[in-house]
């Protein structure tokens, strides 16, 4: 399989050429933040960017995105210091299990990065194809208009 | 395991001592006068069980409850370090592992704040009682004089030490007295106040806290087949295809149980496809669908227990009969992250499980049993996973890594169940069917009251015993699933919540108590409490209203504890209850209970839109006030009502698991929606703290009055009830005709 770019850095890894994005970053690259919630592309936990664009990892598969840029939740801090939204979800408690909310961050970051200020609408509409059974859906679109409002 | 913390590093950890009591039987009877020990300290009431002061200045907290998103363990160290006087910075916690802390039982039920909450606080101020005393011999000063500061005890002339300094390397007999006082409330730090909890920095991070997340290393990947409907045999199975396929390193198959074991994730997928495609089975010729199990819990053997036998005697004969029925299908709960496991058989015997059960003893005593090994040989250690909400796939997983760990002694097997298997084969939450009756005056106000529930077991948790572990049930020598008892007073179970809280002149309540399943069904947020408050709480509102009075006003009549009447009054004028906007198709609905009759008070009230044409309810905004007792993690406690109000919501507006001979059809998020972003209504919570009294569970607290009061407001919106849940558009639509 050709090289991955993942976080910045590029990857040599060994799978076959159908092995799903999401077991190569979780088990070859040790990648904790993609979820495995479903593999059917219905929950949104999974979800990285790739050049920027949210993507179901699940149904992706890794040779298909050789060469873009795939950016994880790890992708989102500098050097251990979290990014402000992912601060914003620390200063807004926005999560009970914690189970889906990289996808959830992974989304918001591309709602933010292709429209700063979204209302809370806009926020609600972008992640309507992320599921949080917990019940924290309101602190999560709080803490995306917070780092909104501080980016 | 990489990130295994074995018995003896923990316990050889350089110079770290324990405090204990050596309280016997006898030593206990010769001490009448000391107070009882709270909660779960009664059972482990030696310090050393709970607390560890370590030499290089680190406090160890042992729990046997377990975060399942909850917030629990910031809780208990909030509680831990408040009263033991040192910074939260200081305290590490080792929670839910068998080999190494109190066997607390089921994190569930509402219970770690009550058990092991008031147990850490107990625990936590008899070590700085016996730390400061030790201080005061120590600096030869007057034990009342000294100051403590992060674990450094102060004498009014300067001198100091520090807790890990006083008891390096000395061994302590200490004695509980049940007397250390707490920290007075007026310096607190942490109980009561907005902490932040402890493990949402790694969960923003992507910081290996989910036992999906374990790696260790030689990692093999498990898969297992699950059968297409309930009752299905295997008859025809030849994998000798699949065990060459590429990085199959075994098919394992015992009786009706088939696993296989990859070295990558996706060739351990890839031969399960293969597998699920050869695997032939018979399947069962009938089966009750979501349709006809109500009716089918009519027709079954029960055991019948009456709960309240009050029945006013003296009604009179002119006295009007008013009757409703109220079901409630299967829920799922629904998981967001699968259930996984990783089990790993040791040189020594040892069948390591990490698990994110809520029950990691009783589900380590099942294993043992399913392996027929001595239950010292299964060692469990709780690992974060998805939330839960209950009894789930989560033990199931954990017998299945232990299972396919045999077959490849001394490398970890990592279960991952697919969407498919959580939403097919976890035990949903039980169908239930409630009857409910009262006999009125002309007035309208309630002379005697009647109830009677229906419903399956809520109750088959692993429990130590195999036959609860759906592995266990395939093997080529089962183990049966144990004849299912209903939980008793004063939690219950099915019939949790089902002797209403308010006072009526006549009250009767029988449980119809259902030994068989019609689907596999257990512990669910709240048990049958869910469906009793609905029923109760739509039934008053019906009487209320054909009463012609305000249902706020008719509970009041009846619903005597000032700390209930407070929590309703509360809600309603958060709502605005007394100044209601009427317009079109608008409503508004108001519901309470007392979570399982002694846990906390949760009244919940919202405004719904109904659009007449499609039939979809629209929550506008919900509102709830709760007294949850004396409150140690206010943000907490906010957080558990705020999702349970989602959840409750989700429950009531969508959900019904559909099944029938040929096996579960809701089996992805398609066929099974929950409630999303957008459909999620602002929600304001409030609580009303009571220092000085005891905690009270706050978790389920908010899932019935959430089903009750959206079917009120739907009501009070379109004036249609709705007694059938879930309220869809199609049934709301066929009801208004």
């Amino acid at each position: 399989m050709p090289a991955l770019k993942v976080n910045g850095r590029t990857h040599e890894v060994k799978a076959a050429e159908d092995a799903p994005l999401l077991y190569v970053l979780r088990n070859d690259l040790a990648l904790n933040s993609p979820k495995f919630g479903c593999g059917l592309a219905q929950c949104g936990a999974c979800i990285v960017l790739i050049d920027g664009q949210p993507v179901r990892s699940c149904v992706t598969s890794a040779s298909a995105v050789a060469g873009q840029e795939i950016t994880t939740l790890e992708g989102l801090s500098t050097n251990g210091k979290p990014s402000k939204l992912q601060q914003a979800f620390i200063d807004e408690q926005a999560m009970q299990c914690g189970y889906c909310v990289s996808g959830i961050i992974m989304r918001a970051q591309a709602l933010l990065d292709q429209n700063p200020k979204p209302t809370e609408r806009e926020v609600r509409l972008a992640l309507d194809g992320n599921l949080c059974r917990c019940g924290a859906q309101n602190r999560m679109v709080r803490a995306v208009l917070r780092a909104a409002q501080e980016g | 395991m990489n990130i295994q913390t074995t018995r003896r590093s923990l316990l050889a950890g350089s110079g770290a001592l324990a405090l204990g009591f050596s309280l016997t039987g006898d030593l206990l009877a010769q001490q009448p006068a000391a107070p009882a020990l709270p909660g779960d300290l009664k059972q482990y009431p030696k310090v050393s069980s709970w607390l560890r002061i370590e030499a290089n200045g680190r406090v160890r907290l042992l729990v046997g409850k377990v975060e399942l998103g909850q917030g629990i363990l910031t809780a208990l160290a909030q509680l831990c370090a408040e009263e033991l006087e040192i910074d939260l910075s200081r305290l590490d916690i080792t929670s839910g592992d068998t080999q190494l802390v109190p066997n607390e039982g089921v994190t569930a039920g509402s219970f770690s704040m009550p058990n092991c909450g008031s147990a850490v606080r107990q625990v936590s101020a008899e070590a700085r009682q016996i730390l400061v005393s030790l201080a005061a011999a120590k600096l030869n000063a007057d034990a009342a004089k000294l100051t403590v500061s992060d674990g450094t005890v102060k004498a009014p002339d300067g001198k100091s030490v520090t807790y890990w300094n006083l008891v390096a390397g000395r061994e302590l007999e200490v004695e509980a007295t049940g007397k250390a006082p707490l920290r007075p409330r007026e310096t607190r730090r942490y109980a009561g106040k907005h902490v932040p909890r402890i493990d949402i920095p790694a969960k923003v991070m992507g910081d290996l806290i989910f036992v999906q997340d374990e790696r260790p290393q030689g990692m093999l990947h498990g898969r297992v087949l699950r059968p297409p409907a309930y009752g299905a045999k295997l008859v025809k199975f030849e994998p000798a295809e699949v065990e060459k396929m590429p990085g199959v390193v075994k098919v394992v198959r015992n009786g009706d149980f088939v696993g296989v074991i990859a070295e990558r994730e996706e060739q351990a997928l890839n031969a399960h496809a293969r597998l699920q495609a050869i695997a032939q089975w018979d399947l069962p010729k009938t089966s009750e669908t979501q349709d006809t199990v109500h009716a089918w819990m009519l027709t079954q053997p029960e055991k019948l227990i009456v709960i309240k036998d009050q029945a006013n005697k003296a009604v009179p004969a002119d006295a009007q009969t008013v009757e409703a029925a109220y079901k409630r299908p299967y829920h799922m709960h629904a998981s967001i992250g699968p259930s996984a496991a990783i089990g790993l058989l040791d040189a020594q015997g040892v069948t390591h499980v990490d698990t994110h059960s809520q029950s990691v003893f009783e589900t380590g005593e099942a294993i043992a049993e399913m392996l027929g090994v001595d239950k010292a040989k299964v060692h469990c250690r709780h690992v974060q996973g998805s939330g839960c909400y209950g009894h789930n796939g989560a033990d199931d997983a954990a017998a299945d890594a232990a299972l396919l760990a045999q077959a490849v002694p001394g490398k970890p097997v990592r279960i991952q169940w697919s969407r498919n298997d959580e939403h097919k084969w976890e035990p949903y939450g039980a169908a239930m069917l409630v009857k409910t009756k009262a006999r009125v005056d002309a007035k309208g106000d309630i002379l005697d009251w009647t109830l009677d529930l229906w419903s399956t077991s809520h109750g088959t948790r692993p429990s130590g015993k195999a036959g609860n572990l759906l592995p266990a049930r395939m093997l080529e020598k089962p183990f049966a699933l144990p004849t299912p008892v209903n939980g008793g007073p004063p939690n219950y179970a099915a019939d949790r919540n089902a002797i209403a809280i308010y006072e009526f002149p006549g009250h009767t309540v029988n449980t119809h108590f259902l030994t068989n399943f019609a689907a596999r069904a257990s512990s669910t947020r709240g048990l049958g409490a869910y469906a009793n408050v609905f029923s109760i709480e739509s039934f008053m509102d019906e009487l209320a209203h054909r009463a012609k009075a305000d249902p706020v006003e008719y509970r009041m009549r009846y619903l005597k504890d000032e700390r209930a009447r407070a929590v309703l009054q509360k809600t309603a004028e958060m709502l605005n209850w007394a100044k209601p906007e009427k317009a079109a198709g608008r409503g508004r609905g108001i519901a309470f209970a007392r979570y399982k009759g002694l846990a906390t008070y949760c009244a919940v009230a919202m405004e719904v839109e109904v659009d007449r044409r499609s039939g979809v309810v629209r929550v506008l905004r919900v509102v709830s006030a709760n007294d949850a007792g004396e409150v140690v993690a206010p943000d907490g406690v906010k957080n558990q009502i705020e999702g349970g109000v989602v959840q409750s919501l989700s429950w009531t507006l969508k959900e019904a698991v559909r099944f029938d001979a040929t096996g579960v059809k809701t089996a992805d998020w398609v066929s099974y929606p929950i409630l999303t972003f957008s459909e999620v209504p602002p929600i304001a919570v409030e609580l009303i703290d009571r220092p000085g009294a005891p905690f009270l569970g706050a978790g389920e607290a908010s899932q019935g009055p959430t089903g009750a009061a959206l079917a009120n407001a739907i009501f009070d919106a379109v004036g249609v009830r709705l007694r059938d849940i879930p309220f869809t558009p199609a049934r709301l639509k066929a009801a208004m005709g």
